[in-house]
């Protein structure tokens, strides 16, 4: 196998006191959609921000691109065109949709700017209708929508996607999903922290479980949804 | 009237100055949460940097058209201002962040005390005069009765005031420089995740804050005539009530509150006591964190999210 855009190698990462995660392994590759699903607390929004260092992984080393990132601050780890729409999508609220995506496109100096906005509101209709809203006033899914697009502005090369599904509509929920699937069509690599295990796994080429900060299972998304310890776990009553 | 409009001109030639102060305290508070109480010391500090450059360029290099002299000094104590709040930042506060809350702010208090004190000891302890420059004026009105006066400095004052907001506004609103700011402001994690270098942008809010704060103090040197060591005090806890009038953290509430405030304080001495002005606008302080903690521009603490 060719060398993964970016792997996780024993990576420990504390809040305060409490180890978080303790020893993850994981390898993302140019092309896919690899899932990581969990139930709550179980580390994986904490996998998610400590590839951006923040918390810093105290053991272990992440790799993007063959070049250690694991002493990078976060602001230059983004730069490398590493994106992330992180957990509870953290929009600018007093920030217009246009400001947002044109922070979105920081990494990017902007030089590609309106082209890029064509490009990513093809992907999302609604949030060119929104552009000099502020991001504050937009519901649930359009935010959710703007957190991504403003993530794809900086013509990443790699997504994190941080539980895009949470809190929102069945119908929304499968709109984003649908997204996710034509991004990755369309060449973008995807690395998707989910609770809708179900969903998920049907869209994953790969995929990892995660218990209590480790690493307990791994697979195609198929052999996964097939695995009846998967099925009582994450999946029952999950079928929305 | 005239007596009013008289009132109403220096009110708002002081509360220039105190706006632009004010600027300094609530977009350092809209970034870190801090409230940076040596900002009314490097106000001081500026004013005594551009006496001496304006000394130094008339006197010494005798640079004669005034404007010009005044241009110079103007951008140079705008950017040696800014060098000190750069550095201030960068030793006393920066070191402290993600400390106890209190840390900063006591380290605030220590730097205040340190530069009045090191003003004092390297400028001695009394009032220093400024040589008397554009002492022009316009008057209007009655000549048997009461005239109104406009200085050439007042226009001066308003004028500058009114040509750095309009400067500031534009880049905080519309460069990317200001969008990173508005975002560290916003959402300093998540600014970082897209690729802002945070500790740069609140070094740079310092600096800004301090640069029209020099401004702030060139002008209230060459209005007043004197500078003295202690004069960062009153006016810098001034523009923090100005700041807190107008919303800590809003910008044009900064301006406004600022103009309230010596509008406040010169109708006050005007029409009641030039003793109890102070009082006055201390008053304002308390009135607006017990009544309005959240000021006549500012947003309440509670966000849609």
């Amino acid at each position: 196998m060719s060398e993964p855009l970016l792997s996780v190698r024993s990576v420990k990462s504390f809040y305060g006191h409490i180890m978080a995660l303790r020893g993850v392994d994981l390898d993302v590759h140019q092309g896919e959609i690899v899932t990581l699903i969990g139930a709550n607390g179980a580390g994986k929004s904490t996998l998610m921000m400590t590839i951006f260092g923040d918390p810093r992984a105290r053991e272990g080393r992440i790799a993007f691109r063959g070049r250690d990132i694991t002493h990078l601050p976060t602001h230059e780890i983004a730069q490398l065109r590493i994106a992330q729409s992180p957990e509870g999508r953290r929009i600018f609220p007093r920030m217009t949709v246009r400001e947002n995506l044109q922070m979105g496109a920081l990494a990017s100096n902007e030089v590609h700017f309106q082209d890029d906005l064509e490009r990513i509101c093809a992907y999302f209709p609604l949030l060119k209708q929104r552009l000099d809203q502020r991001g504050g006033t937009l519901s649930g899914g359009e935010q959710q929508m703007l957190a991504i697009a403003r993530a794809l502005m900086s013509r990443p090369q790699l997504l994190l996607l941080d539980e895009p599904s949470l809190g929102l509509a069945p119908l929304v929920v499968k709109r984003i999903f649908d997204v996710i699937r034509a991004l990755n069509m369309d060449g973008m690599t995807i690395f998707l922290v989910e609770q809708n295990a179900f969903h998920a796994l049907r869209l994953a080429h790969r995929a990892y479980v995660m218990v209590n900060g480790t690493i307990t299972m791994s697979g195609t998304g198929k052999e996964l949804l097939a695995r009846p310890e998967i099925k009582a776990a994450y999946l029952e009553g999950g079928r929305h | 009237m005239e007596y009013f409009v008289q009132q109403l001109i220096n009110g708002i030639t002081l509360g220039s100055i105190y706006g632009l102060i004010a600027i300094g305290y609530t977009m350092v508070f809209g970034i870190i949460g801090m409230v940076n109480f040596a900002h009314g010391d490097v106000f001081m500090l500026s004013a005594f940097i551009a006496l001496i450059l304006l000394l130094a360029l008339t006197q010494m290099l005798g640079i004669t058209p005034l404007a010009l002299a005044l241009f110079i000094v103007l951008i140079l104590a705008m950017l040696l201002t800014s060098l000190w709040a750069w550095a201030i930042e960068r030793l006393a506060y920066r070191p402290l962040r993600g400390s106890f809350r209190l840390a900063p702010l006591i380290s605030a208090i220590g730097m205040s005390i340190f530069l009045s004190n090191l003003v004092q000891v390297t400028q001695g302890p009394r009032n220093k005069p400024v040589p008397e420059i554009l002492n022009g004026v316009f008057t209007f009105g009655d000549p048997e009765g009461y005239t109104v006066t406009l200085s050439y400095k007042q226009i001066l004052i308003v004028a500058v005031t009114a040509v750095l907001l309009a400067a500031f506004w534009y880049v905080v609103q519309r460069t990317s420089i200001g969008r990173a700011q508005r975002a560290c402001e916003q959402d300093r994690k998540m600014a970082a995740l897209l690729g802002v270098n945070v500790n740069r942008t609140i070094s740079l809010t310092f600096v800004m804050g301090a640069a029209l704060a020099a401004v702030a103090g060139l002008l209230f040197m060459i209005y007043y005539g004197v500078v003295h060591f202690n004069d960062g005090f009153v006016p810098g806890v001034k523009a923090f009530t100005a700041a807190v009038l107008g919303g800590i953290g809003s910008l044009p509430g900064a301006v406004l509150g600022g103009l309230l405030i010596g509008l406040i304080e010169v109708l006050w001495s005007g029409y009641f006591s030039n003793d109890y002005k102070d009082v006055a606008t201390f008053s304002i302080l308390v009135i607006t964190l017990v009544f309005l903690p959240s000021g006549l521009l500012g947003r309440p603490e509670v966000e849609k999210v």
